[in-house]
């Protein structure tokens, strides 16, 4: 059916008009990327839940880089702790205080230190992991002979049987048995929540490698690692960035869970070390509101700011997926 | 996303209006299709499977390194008091002999001997499957047709009022940890102090001392309610967004224009026509993220101490009682594996056009 | 004259990303009942476009204006009730490529059957022999029905579409590209079926393909679109045969006529592409393209013309160049172009 045709985005600006000045390859390629980036930042300053996701992301960042500037350690361990247990929120405390004395406040702030961290390091892991197993999946299954296509089948149904598993219990599993630690609790999430990236990423390089450009550094001699690394990797990162910012709200929230379910380490403050915290001292069925909603709602706010940034990339890297306007 | 060509052995060429139909070509070669699809599918799960085993011995017996001692940490236990734990749990043996007594025990439907409770593993599932079907049923079904219901009104309106509020409500519940949601629940409707102070129990599944069972009956629908709120809001989200996005790849199918030259109303332009076609793809990834209901029904019970498998997983967790958590990782791993067997048979049922 | 359809002035704009984009722009048809009528123009004309226009089928992105009279009513001024009955009783359409057309997942049988109780043309009882009844006028086994679309063939999928645009007998039909996607035997069979039925019923038939061929052989009257506008306009077999808008030309030798050799010894193509909607050049729209183009095509734009009139100015062919306009059309110099165009 004839449906409206879409307006090709306009190429770089015909430079005409300006002086002829010689750049070499090299300039011209930054110009290029210049561009493409302010092109990329344009397009993203367009989406409003993105712009929300964004700045409250920048804002929760600072905070939690500068928490040593503004908050005593010492008010942070049992035996510091300022107030007295259980005091509901006041001008001293706005979020109250737990059982030991501590104010909740600092305990959230100080919290999203590690569950950043551990959120960002999980992510990388898994995402590093899914990109690697994606492209040679992608990259071998379409140009490998015989042998190629039996490794990248493999790697599909070891992908398709990890994708079905409950990732909870996987991460959990690997939690329990492995040394206690932060690097544990990495360890485990990003080895369990890797195979969607994985898929996606196999789909891109597939659609990639169809491209006639691959297929000319393929006739002109391009070995397996120049195809995969020049070619293929820089025009699958787009999308492994969309998904990138989704896998972290993910593997924040999988951290409180493992936090939770006393997977943690206990000597670390986290979000979800909070609840757990919470919930052993007997807050819940008392009713203490103020030791359970914040973090909880920390959670939540910087879970959903990623998920609102990775839609917003999502949509402007593919603008099919956008609604009318 | 089509994932099956339409089938192959449809006429071609021929446009002879009488042509006999295909279903009489079909036959006995029909039937030896549709073995050959069951016998694959089966196969595939059967692979699946094993690995499952395989992994949860690697990940119990080998990863640990010492399982007796994971176990026994921090308790007060004298190195022959070990050695027997050894061989009570067959640890003594060489690694091989182990994993052949661990898969022939499995095909025996023995998972071993509970640390904690002292107790066959198989007897401790048996006795908590039930709670955990019957909230992880309810739930399921009240999610899928809430997120399958809600989804298919944002993706017919992309971008209208209806889809910005409904797709806004589920990235909210799915940015939410699921425990918090049911720690919040408890807090505000089943605490002394909340908003509505002991509305609802704060866990357990029957109130003790009841006897008549239409009287324990009702206990369990009071003790469920706030558990099952919560695994909906926590999974309705993925089949909402599911939906949607499947229903906005159907939109512009042109059978969709055809069915509105025929004078449709919107509303059974939609029922009738886009959401069957959107359902194919929906129920599969449905299926596919079963795991994520697994994964939800944990934390439920862990939270509202609902005497189900999950509840069992957790208070393995804390031991660690490996033996349990071993059991409940191959039960879990195979619940999940065969009910996407189930929906593999199932699907052509749903779809025409992949009938074998 | 009133007839069973008649388009006056038909503007489509879809309002696209950046800004408007003219699909149709002042389109004037009409078509009397029991005749057939052609509606030819490459890809990207606008033709499906106008085509869906008549029934207000198209997206919520199109704004239509002008004027659509069905049966002397106002399709664009209906209400939405009026219009939905009107769909299909009134005017049908056989959509291209049956394939997409036909819902996968439902039966054949139901499909045909569900404008039949839409509409209540027939007693629920009764649904079951009409499926079959209108199966077997387009030569397709009754037991068809409990098929699904995949099971059939492509000639088998366009029959069922042809039945099912049978079934509220509607006094038009719309045939949008309905032999397109079938080979030549088929496509025979399926336009004698079409011309045999229509003849049969009495319909009205609008057939729109960028087959000039086919619609020669198919249609009384062919009128041809270029970039949202018609061109040309007269009797099927004077346009094919001695097309007068260059772009007429260009088309019709781009498909070999039966016992024309010199169509054969040069087939002729059409250099360049057909005009960006959103950007159309100034003048007339085929200008960059034409042979026979002239300083004055780049500032204006012809309305369409009559051929040939009759002493009292009427014709029954026009075209829309400035090589046919009131010069060449010599008694008509003094006749304004908004009296001709009608």
């Amino acid at each position: 059916m004839s449906a409206p045709t879409e307006p090709t985005p306009h190429g770089p600006e015909p430079t005409g008009s300006e002086p002829e000045v010689v750049l070499s390859p090299r300039a011209l390629a930054r110009r290029r990327h210049r561009e493409a980036l302010g092109r990329f930042a344009r397009e993203y300053a367009r989406n409003r839940a993105g712009l929300f996701g964004l700045t409250s992301l920048l804002t929760i960042g600072l905070l939690a880089l500068t928490a040593p500037l503004f908050i005593d350690q010492a008010h942070l361990t049992v035996t510091g702790a300022p107030g007295d247990g259980y005091q509901a929120p006041s001008v001293e405390y706005p979020l109250g205080t737990d059982n030991f004395g501590r104010s909740i406040l600092d305990l959230i702030i100080w919290g999203s230190r590690v569950s950043l961290a551990v959120g960002l390091l999980a992510t990388f892991v898994s995402v590093a992991l899914g990109t690697l197993a994606g492209i040679t999946a992608g990259h071998f299954g379409s140009s490998g002979g015989r042998g190629g296509r039996i490794l990248s089948s493999v790697i599909m149904r070891v992908t398709d049987w990890f994708l079905v598993l409950p990732t909870l219990v996987m991460a959990v599993a690997l939690a329990a048995v492995l040394p206690r630690g932060t690097g544990t609790i990495v360890l485990a999430i990003g080895l369990t929540v890797w195979p969607p990236t994985a898929r996606l990423v196999r789909a891109q390089t597939l659609a990639v490698e169809a491209r006639p450009y691959v297929e000319r550094a393929r006739a002109l001699g391009g070995g397996h690692a120049h195809v995969m690394g020049r070619h293929v990797l820089p025009n699958v990162m787009p999308v492994v960035l969309a998904q990138t910012t989704l896998l972290v709200a993910t593997s924040i929230i999988a951290e409180s869970t493992l936090a939770f379910l006393g997977m943690g380490d206990p000597t670390t403050i986290s979000w979800g070390g909070v609840l757990q915290a919470a919930r052993t001292s007997g807050a819940i069925s008392a009713g203490i509101w103020w030791y359970i909603v914040p973090p909880g709602l920390a959670i939540a706010i910087v879970a959903l700011s990623f998920t609102l940034c990775g839609r917003a990339v999502e949509s402007v890297i593919n603008p099919r997926l956008r609604g009318p306007r | 996303m089509r994932t099956t060509e339409p089938a192959s052995e449809g006429p071609t060429g021929a446009d002879t209006g009488g042509a006999p139909s295909v279903t009489a070509t079909g036959g006995s070669g029909r039937a030896r299709r549709v073995l050959a699809y069951v016998l694959g599918r089966l196969m595939t799960a059967v692979v699946s499977l094993f690995a499952v085993i395989v992994a949860g011995f690697f990940l119990f017996r080998i990863l640990p390194g010492d399982p007796v001692r994971a176990m026994t940490e921090g308790r007060e236990v004298t190195a022959e008091q070990r050695e027997e734990l050894r061989r009570q749990f067959g640890l003594d043996q060489p690694l091989w002999r182990q994993f052949l007594d661990y898969a022939e025990g499995l095909l025996r439907l023995d998972l071993g001997v509970s640390f904690q409770y002292r107790e066959s593993v198989v007897d401790l599932i048996l006795e908590r499957l039930g709670p955990t079907i019957l909230l992880a049923g309810t739930g399921t079904v009240i999610a899928a047709l809430l997120g399958l219901f809600l989804g298919s009104r944002a993706g017919w309106k992309p971008g209208g009022r209806g889809d910005r509020v409904n797709t806004a409500i589920a990235l909210f519940f799915w940015s939410v940890p699921t425990f918090w949601l049911g720690l919040l629940l408890i807090v505000l409707l089943a605490s002394g102090r909340g908003f509505m102070p002991g509305l609802f129990p704060t866990g357990g599944m029957v109130d003790p001392g009841l006897t008549g069972s239409l009287e324990r009956a009702l206990s369990t629908a009071r003790h469920m309610v706030l558990p099952v709120i919560t695994m909906v809001a926590v999974i309705y989200a993925q089949y909402l967004m599911i939906m949607r996005s499947s229903l906005m790849d159907e939109k512009g199918a042109d059978y969709l224009t055809t069915a509105r030259a025929k004078g449709l109303r919107d509303v059974l332009v939609r029922r009738r026509h886009a959401v069957p076609n959107a359902l194919l793809p929906t129920v599969t990834l449905i299926f596919l993220n079963l795991g994520q209901v697994v994964s939800g029904v944990i934390l439920v019970e862990t939270v509202f101490s609902w005497p189900g498998l999950g509840q069992l997983f957790y208070s393995g967790l804390g031991v660690p009682d490996l033996g349990l958590v071993q059991g409940l990782f191959v039960v879990f791993a195979a619940s999940v594996i065969l009910m996407n067997l189930l929906a593999d048979l199932v699907y052509p049922l749903l779809d025409p056009r992949v009938r074998p | 004259m009133s007839g069973l359809l008649d388009v006056r002035d038909l503007y489509v704009t879809y309002a696209g990303g950046t800004g408007e984009v003219p699909a149709v722009r002042g389109v004037d048809l009409s078509l009397n009942p029991g005749d057939t009528l052609g509606l030819a123009g490459e890809s990207g004309s606008g033709k499906s476009t106008v085509a869906l226009a008549l029934l207000r089928l198209l997206p919520a992105t199109a704004r239509v204006t002008g004027r659509i009279l069905l049966e002397g009513e106002d399709v664009l001024q209906m209400r939405w009730g009026r219009l939905r009955a009107v769909r299909w009783a009134g005017a049908s359409v056989v959509f291209q490529g049956a394939m997409h057309s036909l819902n996968p997942v439902r039966r054949i049988g139901e499909q045909v059957a569900e404008p039949l109780l839409l509409h209540r043309v027939v007693r629920p009882n009764q649904v079951q022999a009409r499926v079959a009844e209108l199966l077997e006028q387009v030569g397709l086994p009754a037991s068809r029905s409990r098929d699904h679309p995949h099971r059939l063939s492509g000639g088998q999928r366009q029959r069922v579409m042809i039945a099912m645009a049978l079934a509220c007998e509607p006094r038009l039909i719309i045939a949008d590209e309905a032999t397109t996607a079938l080979d030549v035997m088929i496509q025979a069979q399926i336009l004698a079926l079409l011309e045999r039925l229509v003849k049969e019923n009495g319909i009205g038939m609008l057939m729109i393909s960028h087959d000039l061929s086919v619609l020669a052989d198919a249609c009384d009257r062919v009128a041809i679109m270029y970039a949202g506008r018609l061109v040309e306009e007269g009797p099927a077999r004077e346009v094919v045969h001695r097309p007068a808008h260059p772009y007429a030309s260009a088309l019709s030798a781009a498909f070999p006529k039966i016992g024309d050799p010199a169509s054969r010894l040069a087939p002729r193509g059409l250099p360049g592409d057909p005009p960006d909607p959103a950007d159309p050049p100034p003048g007339c729209a085929f200008r960059p393209r034409c042979a026979v183009a002239e300083p004055v095509c780049a500032t204006v734009d012809p309305p369409l013309w009559p051929l040939h009139p009759n002493p009292d100015g009427h014709s029954d062919r026009y075209a829309a160049c400035v090589h046919v306009g009131p010069e060449e059309a010599g008694a008509s110099k003094e006749t304004s172009p908004e009296e001709t165009s009608r």
